[in-house]
């Protein structure tokens, strides 16, 4: 039955089709194919999480080898969670991504972007089913070198560099990751993920099992941009593609927060390392670094791209807050954040775009007076940004309640109180953009611009729709990302 | 309609009348009959649940799960329905007097000023209807959100400033305090509905009674406690009709509502009576009387001076919430109708002043009581029903407030509301003595001389029709504002001397809120 | 346990590390980044080689008389490491290419210039 195979099918299919992408060179065709891929890896993934409410975890072997020996994929709550999550960010961007890519990539060039778009999402929904550590490198490697020459491809030259100090990071981060891989191989044989968890706990003690989790947390904290290691990360949203930058701030910082869950909760499971060796409160000290530096610098930036990836900054902050506080709350706190996360910023990155697509700017400055031009397209920022503070009825809204509740559940005050200051500051920057493009009458040059196009404005007003509908209905999404955090902190006790 | 079918109508309808309003915006006319249909209609369907609430039912309504375990839902009790029958009867008043002032004003946007009207109407009444705290601050937001851009609604750097403090106060102490004291109330409790006779009453440590109800009273930013304020006189730069119905009732009374809804079904008059945790907040909000008093016989703009009395005015509400006593509640209550009629009305007043003659300064109004009377002496009865002067409603209210005061034994706070009463007097009565005894400044019978140069206020298009066109309503030598809004103040003037005789009947309909508790 | 000889190999791994982390934190040049980062790179290989060996093992073939033999998985795993190196060695070069296309210079210090000039 070829429903016994949809684990391998969402990341085989847009596998294959990514060089097919290349093969047919035509950017219409490409982009209708990767269009048609992306929405069938949304409806695998969306059968799978019903699967997986209904039956629990699915195991998959790869040619019928047998775990620990051989790969296998496995999907749980949180799998299928972050499935989700990815598949339908990228349903939503293919489409958007027509008229946004051939404005500001070389329209020659278009193929190679959507085959690296299907490319990088594969590596994404690779990283997410697979139940083995060195595998997860692999399709780690995947989804980078993809995000590197997506990042490369704008048409501003500073997107170059940004790709290249990426690289750099990135390719570090990942080394490190492997390198915890192979100290946990030699202490234990295995590199299969559920079997490290259970193994670990009978050498947990030893020196090499602690450098390797320090060697896999500093590695992935490198993709996830948890500061202060970060620096790679402001720079490559705000001069990679509009798209672009949709697609990695929904998707790739979340996924990356997925395997340090995995490698946390799942293969060091048993041993509930938060405490035991107390990276806890190293991680919270990082999280509220994240969260007031991101916010701080954010308030001072003239890019608005680049303003949003400072918010970003913070908000994978919260995320990682929420995760380090090793209760049921908190963790399902950071996992409903990863997806209302998505939801607002992929939206408002998705604004900027409509605002590059028709101004060809993403500063401030040249923004002045577009409430008046674009005022479905500004009133959606508005939307977003009333998220990102977390107002009522709002998906970070909805994250802010499971935060604090959770910082309150464990009696911790301070904590509870820079959450709530911190998601003030947001208050500050998305005003200062209302304020200018509301406020201000639009430069003198500038010639006066329509509403984006409807192809750009749907999946648009899609992201922030979500961001309101699962506001105010937070019981489907809190649901979920409770029953995976049971699940993972579960295996604990 | 049966009654739990009429709770999501009138919070509904103002909304389906935002789009009305959306629709017809082309259409001055038949936008504004649109919104007057709507408020009439949204009237009736409040007023008639009057009679099940005054028999002792409780309809209640749920619109679904939010967060898992607590839903958006609506109970109607008599103080929210209180709250909810003044918002909605004034929007109608309100409405008409908006129709004469907007177009005497020559105001810009007008189709969005309607709309966020509406909006904000029906976020007023779902806080009237909350049924739980989460539902009430999710209306609380919204009331925020929509309001503001009816604070800038001149879009001049006055009314940007203006409004960064109105969003920063009203956001920053909603989202910092109020929304940590809701979660922290929740993680105690399990629970965050309205109960009567509180929910906290055992589950929280005595010593920590103040701090929770500390988070509560001052996250509730709307009830302006000093220091949080400083958005209220900023918000003087909306329209007049946006300061008269929004910050002389609906937003600034969904502020005190809201503290007297945790007083009263959060806590528990019981348990604050207990911990006398509410003793330090009463004494802020008498200070905060006394200074707000003291700061508006300053101010020489109109409509800064009201604001400043209207946060004084709160504070009584404040005061006989944290009393902790059957009476202060019950004053507070009352006290959230009697002023709002004379409040609304001293604020169409300033209105009517600003479209007919231009002026926003009392220093300018020698002998404006002359030219017009009707304005001036509406101006004269509010402000005697905000002293507390038979035969007006407002003396029931303070009479209340005054006998919890000597009740708990608290002489201090009866001689704070008398200093403040008579505070009142030095700031409202000057006003009307200046328009009719003083002569008129030479250089006022030029009606376009008189910028406003200390920019409190939205500077008005000087219109050449202006001279005799939309903005005046001329009788012989009178120059009053048009019928609509001179038709208004009036009206809200009688509702002050009405309410005097309806007291009783307004305290025995409240009375159902104090069950569940001793005192 | 801390016998010299016997942990030579991983010292030698760790000094290849800080090496090759060395390098791409202190050049500014962009090549001799990629140069550091490769050499970093290897010295893993190398960590998860070392580990498959096996005291007295001979080559992982089934054969008669071959009873202890080496574990083969580390060095397939590396293979794919290698691949995965060398991909990402060249897209680094590739973009090194564009970038001294665009800027005229590889030199970190100099970019920083152009870019602050903007």
């Amino acid at each position: 039955m070829i429903t016994d195979h949809l684990i391998i099918l969402q990341i085989i299919i847009p596998l294959i089709a990514a060089p097919f992408c290349v093969f047919i060179r035509n950017a219409n065709v490409t982009w209708a194919l990767a269009t048609v891929i992306s929405w069938i890896c949304l409806a695998i993934s969306i059968t799978l999480m019903q699967q997986v409410m209904v039956t629990g975890e699915i195991i998959y072997e790869l040619g019928g080898w047998a775990a620990p020996w051989g790969i296998e994929y496995r999907v749980d709550m949180l799998n299928a969670w972050v499935l989700v999550i990815v598949t339908s960010v990228g349903a939503v961007v293919t489409p958007y991504a027509k008229l946004s890519a051939e404005k500001e990539i070389d329209n020659d060039r278009l193929y190679i972007f959507y085959a690296m778009l299907l490319l990088c999402e594969t590596g994404l929904l690779g990283i997410t089913v697979t139940g083995d550590a060195f595998n997860l490198f692999v399709f780690l490697e995947i989804s980078a070198l993809s995000t590197y020459v997506l990042i490369s491809m704008g048409k501003d030259r500073r997107g170059l560099t940004a790709a290249y100090r990426y690289l750099i990071m990135g390719t570090l981060g990942a080394t490190f990751y492997i390198t915890g891989v192979g100290l946990l191989y030699m202490q234990t044989g295995s590199l299969n993920i559920a079997d490290l968890g259970k193994l670990i706990p009978d050498v947990a003690d030893s020196r090499t099992v602690q450098a390797a989790l320090a060697f896999m947390t500093v590695g992935l904290c490198v993709k996830l941009a948890l500061f202060p290691l970060h620096m790679w990360l402001p720079n490559a949203y705000a001069f990679a593609p509009s798209v672009v930058t949709v697609f990695l701030a929904a998707t790739a910082t979340k996924v990356a927060v997925y395997a340090l869950v995995r490698v946390i909760f799942t293969i060091f499971g048993g041993v509930d390392i938060l405490e035991a060796v107390q990276i806890s409160d190293v991680l919270i000290a990082m999280a509220i670094v994240a969260m007031f530096g991101g916010s701080a610098v954010a308030i001072y930036q003239t890019n608005i791209k680049r303003m949003l990836a400072y918010s970003s900054l913070a908000q994978i902050g919260y995320m990682i807050l929420g995760l380090s506080m090793n209760s049921v709350l908190g963790v399902s706190a950071g996992l409903v954040h990863l997806f209302n996360h998505a939801m607002m910023k992929g939206g408002l990155f998705m604004v900027m775009g409509c605002v590059v697509y028709r101004i060809g700017s993403a500063k401030l400055g040249d923004m002045a007076g577009l409430g008046k031009q674009m005022p479905l397209t500004m009133g959606a920022f508005v939307l977003g940004g009333l998220s990102l503070i977390g107002v009522p009825l709002t998906v970070g809204f909805v994250s802010k309640w499971a935060l604090l509740q959770a910082a309150l559940e464990k009696g911790w005050w301070p904590i509870a109180v820079l959450i709530v200051i911190s998601s003030l500051m947001a208050v500050v920057y998305i005003w200062r953009v209302v304020e200018v493009v509301y406020f201000q009458a639009a430069p003198a040059g500038r010639v006066a611009v329509k509403e984006a196009p409807l192809m750009m404005m749907i999946p648009m007003l899609t992201l922030i729709g979500a961001a309101y509908y699962f506001g105010i209905d937070g019981t489907t999404t809190m649901d979920i990302a409770g029953r995976a955090a049971e699940s993972l902190i579960g295996g604990l006790k | 309609m049966t009654p739990e079918q009429i709770i999501p109508w009138s919070i509904g309808l103002p909304l389906l009348g935002a789009f009305g309003i959306w629709i017809t915006g082309k259409s001055p006319n038949l936008r504004e009959t649109v919104t007057l249909i709507t408020a009439a209609i949204v009237f009736i369907l409040v007023a008639s649940l009057f009679d099940n609430v005054s028999a002792g039912e409780r309809p209640s309504w749920v619109f679904g799960e939010m967060l898992p375990g607590l839903s958006i839902s609506f109970v109607v009790e008599p103080l929210g329905m209180v709250f909810a029958g003044i918002a909605s009867f004034l929007w109608i008043i309100t409405t008409v007097y908006t129709v004469g002032y907007m177009r005497g004003h020559h105001e810009q946007n007008q189709t969005r000023f309607y709309i966020c009207f509406a909006v904000a109407i029906s976020s007023a009444l779902g806080i009237a209807f909350a049924g739980n705290m989460l539902t009430l601050f999710v209306f609380y937001e919204i009331l925020t959100i929509s309001t503001f851009p009816l604070v800038t609604h001149s879009g001049t750097p006055e009314a940007k400033r203006a409004g960064r403090i109105y969003l920063g106060i009203l956001i920053g102490t909603s989202i910092a305090l109020q929304l940590v004291a809701i979660i922290w109330t929740y993680t105690l409790t399990g629970t965050l509905d309205f109960t009567p006779g509180g929910i906290l009453e055992g589950k929280v440590a005595p010593v920590m009674v103040s701090v929770l109800l500390a988070l509560y009273i001052f996250g509730i930013g709307k009830a302006a406690l000093m220091p949080f304020h400083r958005w209220l006189p900023a918000a003087m730069v909306a329209p007049t009709p946006v300061s008269a119905l929004l910050h002389a009732v609906a937003v600034v009374k969904a502020g005190v509502f809201t503290v007297l809804k945790v007083t009263v079904y959060i806590f528990g008059i019981d348990l604050l009576q207990a911990t006398d945790a509410g003793l330090w907040i009463a004494y802020m909000a008498a200070t905060t009387i006394l200074l707000a008093s003291l700061v508006a016989m300053k101010k020489d703009n109109l409509k800064a001076r009201l604001a400043y009395s209207t946060i004084s005015q709160l504070s009584y509400i404040i005061l006989g919430a944290m009393m902790a006593s059957s009476l202060g509640i019950l004053g507070g209550a009352m006290h959230i109708v009697m002023h709002a009629f004379g409040k609304i009305t001293l604020f169409f007043c300033a209105g009517a002043i600003m479209v007919a003659c231009h002026k926003t300064e009392i220093s300018q109004m020698n002998g404006l009581g002359r030219k017009m009377p009707i304005t001036f002496i509406c101006f004269l009865i509010a402000s005697l029903s905000i002293i507390g002067l038979p035969p007006f409603g407002g003396v029931w209210s303070k009479w209340y407030l005054a006998l919890a005061a000597a009740d708990t034994g608290q002489v201090i706070f009866v001689a704070v509301l008398m200093i403040s009463s008579l505070l009142n007097v030095a700031y409202l009565i000057p006003i009307v003595v200046r328009a009719f005894y003083n002569d008129p400044d030479p250089e006022t019978h030029d009606d376009h001389n008189d910028q406003d140069d200390h920019g409190h206020v939205a500077v008005a298009t000087h219109h050449p029709s202006d001279a005799g066109g939309a903005n005046q309503w001329k009788i012989g030598n009178l120059r009053e504002a048009p019928i609509a809004c001179v038709g208004a103040l009036a009206f809200t003037a009688m509702g002050c001397f009405v309410l005097f005789f309806y007291a009783d009947r307004i305290q025995t309909f409240l009375l159902p809120i104090l069950e569940g508790t001793n005192g | 346990m801390m016998e010299f000889p016997g942990q030579l190999i991983y010292w030698i791994v760790v000094v290849m590390m800080m090496m090759g982390f060395y390098i791409v934190i202190a050049q500014g040049n962009f090549v001799k980044k990629i140069v550091g980062l490769n050499v970093f790179q290897v010295s893993v290989f190398l960590l998860y080689i070392t580990m498959g060996k096996v005291n007295g093992g001979t080559a992982p073939i089934l054969a008669d008389g071959i009873e202890v033999f080496s574990n083969p998985l580390p060095h397939v795993l590396i293979l794919t490491a290698i691949v995965v190196g060398v991909a990402t060695t060249s897209l680094g070069l590739a973009l090194v290419v564009r970038i001294n296309e665009e800027y005229g210079t590889i030199e970190d210090d100099d970019i920083l210039e152009q870019e602050s000039d903007v």
